[in-house]
């Protein structure tokens, strides 16, 4: 059989320093990347008792205990719309980050296996994980859509951005992720910070508050986290709250860029050790 | 011919004590960038951090459609040098030019999921050893066929037996069609019978002009598949040539020649706790350690050895081989029903386990030893393939009045009978 790739020579040589991102072999890859979102998607579905309702329960009970805690006991406003609905439109990409972020820091290990074994680009292993938290941001986000009819929201006009809130959420999400995924086959302590760092985020992102309780002043620097923005522009798009793009998006946008692009590199370079170390 | 691999002056050093370094902690690392603060020293290295060359100037050249095989004792460097050649570890030196898709079958079944079923593993396993989803389609049924698992396809394979999940594994990684295939001991895998449909595939592959680079324990294998061969030793190449002149060369050199094998303390691995191995030796039947016996004389094989801590359950052994890489027989110390009632137990000491090979039992030839200390169901302690070697000499073995050379591994005096029936 005789194939496009039978001509092409690989060198393999000592790698020294920073290495270009070969995103070209990524996409040669890209039926691997399916098949492996779509593993985790069908092994997770098939191992819980409770499947797919998980996807579900798992905000929908959060978003219980915030209004039961948030908004009716500590009465924190809500931008003039129903505290459950509130909370939920943020906690929807939050915990396809959240997920993401931890599920993506833990892979390369899990996945010692493959990556001692057998050559593929080892960025495959990170960006399935992820992608396979899209399932459940699909299946809460209907979920979402049934809270508003109830509340009667209608949709903004401008309801479609959330089709570009969802990336950002995406980009920062892998961005930190391949750092930690790296970091963690070198450092098994990443391991353990993961669940810290992921609740120490949750209270820096605008969750169970709203940012319009920033002082104007500290905006630009709350911005400097990137899920401040996704969250602000999910409950902009849905619910129309006083969280529009403005200065502080361009700030999130600018930081999970840096922290994508640095996080390739990064991995990039810690490749090479992977099958040593893991 | 043009060329599709072209090794260069290849290395790769590890850094020994790698695995309990895995676990490094970032304590250790802030304490290191603390005290490298204060020394106001830039780099820092570690007295104790030892550096070991798995492989070291290896070059060689394989062009398009030959099979290469690759002979060494375990530690030789053999799945290392795979390793580089399949991409997964870089090289520390040196370099590999590799023309086409490289398959690897170094461990077969990688990222097979035990909650998926048949058919979703294949197509899993396939895209993980770099298949193309309409290769995977067109290839589909033939590999069905192959791992006759027939009517499980559609079963979790945590249900499989062992034999169904190892052949569905192989015939995935059998039906990738790379321009090189690099296969390691994926034959010791399945029953007899598949084996040998294994080694069908594997000569299908070769003969179909596919580059193939072989290593494998068994010497007929190699000696079936391959036409040039070269032997890996401290991970370097001592023997590049023809596959008969390399197993003559593998089996007959300094390495493989000695009927004695004496363990050092650093050889022996951490996990073998409390078992330390000290010496094999081969015995004559004047009880001098020896490397050639007679086949009309009884052979000693001891395995002396030393226990750290109490032991239950244990028991010592032997593999006996032939040069072709068959077994002639595996026995152990405690086989014997009061043997193993005797020493259930085997408190901390110095131990040698002694076993005598009958007179007229072996044929003539050359034999390897691979020992082996395990407790059944439990752990295996130690094992080391080829440990020894000796060379049994058949003069005046049954039928020696006719010059020619008997096979099979065994050459006993059998009590023959003549009848005569009719006159």
């Amino acid at each position: 059989m005789p194939s496009s790739l039978s001509d092409e020579v690989v060198i393999v040589r000592p790698s020294r320093g920073w290495m270009d991102l070969n995103l070209r072999e990524l996409w040669r890859y890209r039926e691997l990347v399916y098949f492996l979102t779509w593993r985790n998607i069908k092994v997770r579905y098939k191992q819980t008792f409770l499947g797919a309702a998980w996807a579900i329960l798992q905000p929908l009970l959060t978003m219980v205990v915030f209004t039961l805690f948030f908004g009716r006991l500590a009465k924190i406003p809500s931008d003039n719309v129903p505290y459950p609905i509130f909370s939920y439109a943020a906690l929807l990409p939050w915990q396809l980050f959240s997920k993401a972020l931890t599920d993506a820091g833990r892979s390369l290990v899990s996945s010692r296996n493959m990556i001692t074994k057998v050559y593929f680009p080892r960025l495959a292993i990170p960006l399935s994980t992820m992608l396979s938290g899209l399932v459940d941001f699909a299946l809460a986000f209907i979920v979402l859509l049934g809270m508003m009819v109830y509340y009667h929201v209608t949709p903004t006009a401008h309801v479609w951005t959330i089709l570009l809130f969802l990336p950002l959420a995406l980009i920062t999400a892998l961005g930190v992720g391949l750092w930690l995924s790296a970091l963690n086959v070198l450092y098994r302590d990443v391991g353990y910070t993961l669940p810290f760092l992921t609740q120490a985020w949750m209270f820096i992102t605008p969750i169970a508050y709203s940012s319009t309780l920033v002082p104007p002043k500290w905006r630009l620097v709350y911005a400097l986290n990137p899920m401040a923005g996704v969250v602000n522009g999910f409950r902009w798009a849905l619910l129309d709250t006083p969280t529009g793009p403005d200065a502080s998006l361009a700030v999130s946008v600018a930081v999970a860029v840096v922290l994508l692009i640095s996080g390739l590199y990064f991995f990039r370079r810690m490749e090479r050790q992977f099958a040593d170390r893991v | 011919m043009s060329l599709a691999l072209r090794v260069h002056d290849l290395g790769k050093r590890y850094r020994l004590g790698t695995q309990i370094d895995a676990y490094a902690t970032l304590r250790d690392l802030l304490a290191d960038a603390v005290s490298a603060a204060f020394r106001r020293r830039k780099k820092q290295h570690h007295p104790t951090d030892e550096t070991l060359w798995a492989l070291r100037h290896v070059s060689f050249e394989l062009p398009q459609g030959k099979v290469l095989g690759i002979i060494g004792k375990n530690g030789a460097g053999k799945s290392t040098l795979l390793k580089i050649l399949s991409r997964v570890t870089e090289p520390t030196e040196g370099y590999a030019e590799i023309r086409g898709r490289v398959g690897s079958l170094l461990e077969v079944g990688t990222g097979f999921h035990p909650e998926l079923t048949g058919r979703e593993n294949i197509y899993l396993n396939g895209a993980i050893l770099g298949m193309r989803r309409e290769e995977i389609d067109r290839k589909f049924d033939e590999i069905v066929a192959f791992s006759e698992i027939g009517r499980f396809l559609d079963t979790p394979v945590k249900r499989y037996s062992s034999g169904m999940y190892v052949r569905l594994a192989f015939a995935v990684a059998a039906h990738l069609e790379p321009e090189i295939l690099v296969v390691d001991e994926v034959l010791a895998v399945g029953d007899a019978a598949f084996q040998r449909k294994c080694l069908g595939r594997m000569s299908d592959v070769a003969q179909g002009g596919r580059t193939v680079l072989f290593v494998s324990h068994n010497m007929s294998a190699i000696l079936n598949l391959t036409e040039e061969a070269i032997v890996l030793d401290k991970g370097q190449i001592v023997f590049h040539g023809p596959t008969t002149e390399a197993v003559d060369f593998y089996l007959s050199s300094a390495m493989m020649r000695s009927g004695e094998r004496v363990w050092q303390p650093e050889e022996v691995p951490a996990a073998a706790y409390p078992f330390r191995p000290l010496a094999l030796r081969v015995k004559d039947a004047r009880g001098r350690a020896t490397d050639t016996v007679r086949s009309t004389e009884p052979v000693t094989v001891e395995v002396e050895y030393a226990l750290d801590a109490p032991l239950r359950g244990l028991r010592v052994g032997i593999y006996l081989l032939s040069m072709r890489g068959e077994y002639a027989f595996t026995s152990f110390d405690t086989d014997d029903l009061d043997l193993f009632e005797r020493w259930e137990t085997r408190p901390a000491g110095r131990y040698i386990s002694r076993c005598t090979i009958p007179a007229d039992l072996l044929n003539g030839g050359r034999y390897l030893i691979s020992v082996n200390a395990s407790a059944y169901g439990v752990k295996r302690y130690f094992h080391e393939d080829n440990a020894a070697a000796f060379v049994v000499d058949a003069t005046g073995a049954p039928g020696s009045q006719w010059a020619e050379a008997r096979p099979g591994v065994v050459r006993p005096r059998l009590a023959w009978e003549i009848e005569v029936e009719e006159q």
